[in-house]
């Protein structure tokens, strides 16, 4: 029952932050130089003045803000985000064309980065002065001070030119044909470089974090319990010291979720991916307004999900978050 | 019976200033100290390499894609328009590091501001300030900057402002959670007893006592800042008319299975310059954080 | 005379710091018989928790180790033990309750799992069986509602709950030994009487034999029948818990009966000043010099307590005393 009032308040929340980027999203908009009038006349070739204050009045550009708002954010609860000039489509079928592939890489990658890097953080704590716990530590470095697209780039230098192992481009090799199995294991081959490229980065902060925590399980008091009730070190690291010391680390996965998109922007644009953010940065390229807050929007409604999700798996593990108390 | 151990006698424990103190534990950090040194030379590099180098990054001198070493005149090699990469390389280390210097600014400034306000006042104040760093927690930092710097120009100034306003969030959490420890310590009640007004107890009493995970955590805001500005320009978002390391690596993408150097040699500036604040970032974390003292 | 159950012989324990090698627990020597009650007694830092750790073979790894000495317990020698051995009598034929309840149990498992698992790992029940049987154990240590309760978190009980429910973990198994090490010093005055009640009928049940931490001399009284008083590492008096107290041969023993008013009273009617040992603990460093430790806090002290550690001087009752002048006290 608690259970389901303290994930129902968060979907609630949820919503309201939706919302508040909507409102960020329209003033944004709002404030921008140019509207979308001025963008139809563009892509019309110049029209004049009264045509211009036509469209205007037709699309409510002459409203008050609040009233404009107000019907934005209408829209948007009917899946209505506007219209690309540019690709002379709804934003929403481009952006839901595009959202698997971001989706896949994302998801991919943060599980890839989340479960080696806590393999890494558990072998490196158990010794803290072996070679595993100074690689860790070089990982961290490394993966927290190359620039991501850098990474990318480099991964395509080494794997794609020198030893032609990946594709240099894309999600599938269209010239390809066969059944689900061969499909997806194509696209599986084209999502290897990058998904190691965007796990870089996080798997280096998971791993030095999931260290720490577990260094620290490992000296507490639970922990001499478990010894001293004469369990194998293997129950003692993973069933008794692991679950404890994953809350720190699903945490931070949570908080990171924004900077995984980000980053996922940078990776898609380097190897051609077609998601959101290869999306985004020819949306961005063609100014085409709406369709850029339309991804905005969309990008933070991941991020919302993805928190869901985290505050759900955290709950999972640790009983005292959102529980009694 | 047992042999009697001879134990080092301590040295007589002596007040020390505490900057002496600092500097003595970030002086045990080796890598700390090569990394302060290396970045001591980039930031003098970027200051007066483009006179002492003097060619002009701009200039087209030489036949595009010359390979380094091939040419010794051009060290670095040349980039797609012949430019020559080194001077590029010494004249974008100034617009990286003062982009990165000054939107690093901006984001403590607001975080420190954001997370002082929370912790110290708490109660709803707390509660909105918190929900409104929640509101920036969710948007993806970078779609947010291109959005910024996409709709209102690619100014330098939009720039270090659009990456500014995007990354204080973690900045706001840690002020937030020292004001809230220090807060209820003896002598800020202590002051508070003996009249001391808001302002005074939040920037002399508590603002001082807070600092040192707030450095630490401001010195890696530097870095991820040169690297967002790097994404940025990479991405071609950045003023034309400015050489920045990311927008090298940007220009020169389309070549790069042809002239890997091109993407490669920035790349390695960029990589070592935040290598170096994060190792610096690690030195100031053992020389101020009092629980790694203790060991 | 019967084989003792436990019985430690010339203990030494190092300890490396980062000052150096310091022996925190040097040339012990005691048993411990069948269904008997032994408490250690001494301030913080003397090594009475250290010697616990040594008989589970907890010794923090790295950094304790036991340099000499035998800890047999039933004629084997658990310095010697394999790993998976001690694994085997660990939490099943010897096992320990520590000070802290509040931290010394998983936050992450329900109590009730927690039981049941030492119960899996050396009974060899099945899980429902163990379950089962936890949610006795709960309700044998006082715990009303015990099967409900068993599947709560250890945030959602109090401290002394807590402390129940590590007896009931340790008591699991019918162990021979229980090392209690001060399981009521984090707990309110009223919950560490029912504490102590409680492990004193387990006892009567179980016959379990109990090794009692403490500093407490009131709980001694209540509890024991031999203590062994310890300074700085070292055995200061051990003996029958009655003689000492009517009759302490050692100087440190003198001083921790009078900082405890009601024993005095109810053991010798007259009502003596209440006094305090002046001063603290040697440190670390000090361990192990050829010289009696408690000298600088000691009021009888003569030149050779500075000149030389003194050997152990038995009396006829049983007490065995390390002090120079322990026969003239």
């Amino acid at each position: 029952m608690n259970f389901l009032r303290v994930t129902l308040i968060r979907i609630l929340y949820a919503a309201i932050l939706l919302i508040a980027v909507l409102v960020l999203n329209f003033s944004l908009m709002h404030a921008a130089p140019g509207d979308v009038a001025d963008t139809i006349a563009q892509a019309a070739g110049g029209i004049d003045a009264e045509a211009l204050e036509q469209i205007r009045r037709e699309y409510g550009l002459d409203q008050p803000f609040l009233v404009q708002l107000g019907r934005y954010i209408g829209n948007v609860l009917q899946f209505d985000l506007g219209y690309s000039y540019f690709y002379s489509d709804k934003v929403t079928n481009l952006i839901l064309s595009r959202l698997p592939a971001t989706l896949l890489l994302v998801i991919s990658a943060q599980l890839l980065a989340l479960v080696v890097g806590v393999v890494l953080g558990v072998f490196s704590a158990r010794k803290p002065n072996g070679i595993l716990s100074h690689f860790v530590t070089f990982l961290a470095l490394f993966g927290y001070s190359a620039p991501v697209f850098w990474t990318g780039l480099l991964m395509l230098v080494v794997f794609s030119l020198m030893v032609p192992l990946f594709p240099v481009a894309g999600m599938r090799d269209v010239t390809i044909e066969g059944g689900f199995f061969v499909q997806a294991l194509d696209i599986a081959h084209h999502l290897v470089l990058p998904m190691l490229t965007l796990a870089s980065i996080f798997l280096a902060l998971y791993s030095r974090l999931s260290r720490a925590a577990m260094m620290e399980v490992l000296g507490s008091d639970y922990v001499r319990t478990a010894k001293a009730k004469g369990l194998s070190p293997r129950q003692v690291v993973y069933k008794h010291a692991l679950k404890n010391a994953l809350s720190p680390v699903i945490t931070l996965a949570g908080l990171q979720l924004s900077a995984v998109v980000s980053g996922a922007v940078l990776v898609e644009t380097v190897f051609s991916w077609p998601g959101l953010g290869t999306l985004a940065f020819q949306s961005i390229l063609a100014r085409d307004t709406p369709l850029i807050l339309g991804i905005l929007f969309f990008s933070a409604l991941v991020v919302i999900v993805g928190n869901l999700l985290t505050d759900l798996a955290l709950r999972l593990v640790d009983p005292r978050v959102g529980g009694k108390r | 019976m047992s042999e009697p151990v001879t134990l080092p006698e301590e040295a007589p424990e002596q007040a020390r200033h505490p900057f002496t103190e600092a500097w003595e534990m970030f002086r045990r950090n080796h890598a700390a100290l090569v990394a302060l040194v290396l970045l001591v030379l980039i930031c003098v590099l970027a200051v007066i390499g483009p006179v002492l180098y003097g060619r002009d990054p701009y200039d087209m001198v030489w036949a595009p894609f010359t390979r380094p070493g091939e040419n010794w005149d051009f060290i670095l090699g040349t980039d797609y328009l012949g430019r020559d990469l080194l001077a590029m390389i010494i004249s974008g280390a100034r617009v990286s590091i003062i982009i990165g210097l000054s939107a690093a600014f901006v984001s403590i400034f607001i975080g420190v501001t954001v997370g002082a306000l929370a912790g110290f006042y708490r109660g709803w104040v707390e509660e909105a300030l918190m929900r409104f760093t929640e509101f920036f927690q969710v948007l993806p930092t970078l779609l947010f900057s291109m959005v910024i710097v996409a709709l209102f120009g690619a100014s330098l100034p939009m720039i270090t402002f659009a990456i500014g306003v995007v990354s204080w969030t973690a900045v706001a959490r840690i002020t937030r959670a020292e004001f809230l420890r220090i807060r209820e310590l003896e002598y800020v009640t202590a002051s508070r007893a003996s009249g001391a007004r808001n302002a005074k107890l939040m920037f002399r009493v508590i603002l001082p006592n807070a600092l040192p995970p707030i450095i630490v955590q401001s010195a890696l805001m530097v870095g991820s800042a040169i690297l967002f500005e790097a994404g940025l320009s990479f991405l071609g978002l950045t003023d034309p008319n400015v050489v920045s390391w990311g927008q090298i690596i940007g220009s020169n993408r389309t070549y790069f299975l042809d002239a890997s150097f091109t993407v490669t040699i920035p790349g390695v500036a960029i990589f070592v310059t935040v290598l170096c604040i994060s190792l610096v970032g690690d030195g100031l974390n053992d020389a101020l954080n009092p629980k790694l003292r203790a060991r | 005379m019967t084989e003792a159950l436990l019985k430690v012989e010339n203990l030494r324990i190092e300890l490396t710091t980062r000052a150096g090698v310091a022996p925190v627990i040097d040339n012990l020597s005691f048993e411990l018989g069948h269904g008997e009650n032994i408490s250690f007694v001494g301030e913080s830092g003397c090594g009475k928790s250290m010697t616990a750790l040594a008989i589970m073979g907890l010794l923090p790894e790295g950094v304790g180790r036991v340099a000499s000495g035998r800890i047999l317990f039933e004629g084997e020698d658990l310095t010697a033990a394999s790993d998976s051995r001690l694994r085997d009598i660990r939490g099943n034929e010897i096992s320990m309750i520590f000070q802290e309840p509040m931290t010394s149990l998983n936050p992450v498992y329900t109590v009730g799992e927690q039981i049941a698992e030492v119960l899996r790992a050396h009974q060899g029940l099945s899980a429902r069986a163990a379950r089962d049987m936890a949610a006795d154990l709960l309700d044998a240590v006082r715990i009303p509602n015990a099967r409900a309760r068993a599947g709560d978190y250890p945030f959602q009980m109090s401290g002394g709950q807590r402390q129940r429910v590590m007896i009931a973990m340790a008591l699991a198994c019918r162990p021979k030994i229980l090392i209690a090490d001060e399981p009521t010093t984090a707990l309110d005055v009223t919950v560490q009487a029912q504490i102590f009640d409680l492990l004193r009928d387990l006892r009567r049940d179980t016959g379990t034999s109990i090794i009692l931490i403490t500093h407490d001399m009131g709980a001694v009284a209540e509890m024991a029948e031999r203590m062994i008083v310890m300074y700085a590492g070292r055995n200061a008096e051990i003996g029958p818990v009655e003689q000492i107290i009517d009759h302490p041969r050692h100087p440190y023993t003198k001083g921790l009966i009078s900082c405890v008013p009601h024993i005095m009273a109810t053991l010798t009617e007259d009502r003596p000043d209440l006094t305090e040992v002046p001063g603290i603990v040697p440190g670390l460093r000090e361990f192990g010099q050829d010289r009696c430790l408690f000298a600088s806090r000691c009021a009888y002290r003569t030149e050779q307590c500075l000149r030389q550690r003194p050997p152990a001087m038995a009396f006829d009752n049983g007490q065995l005393a390390d002090c120079w002048h322990a026969e003239t006290l």
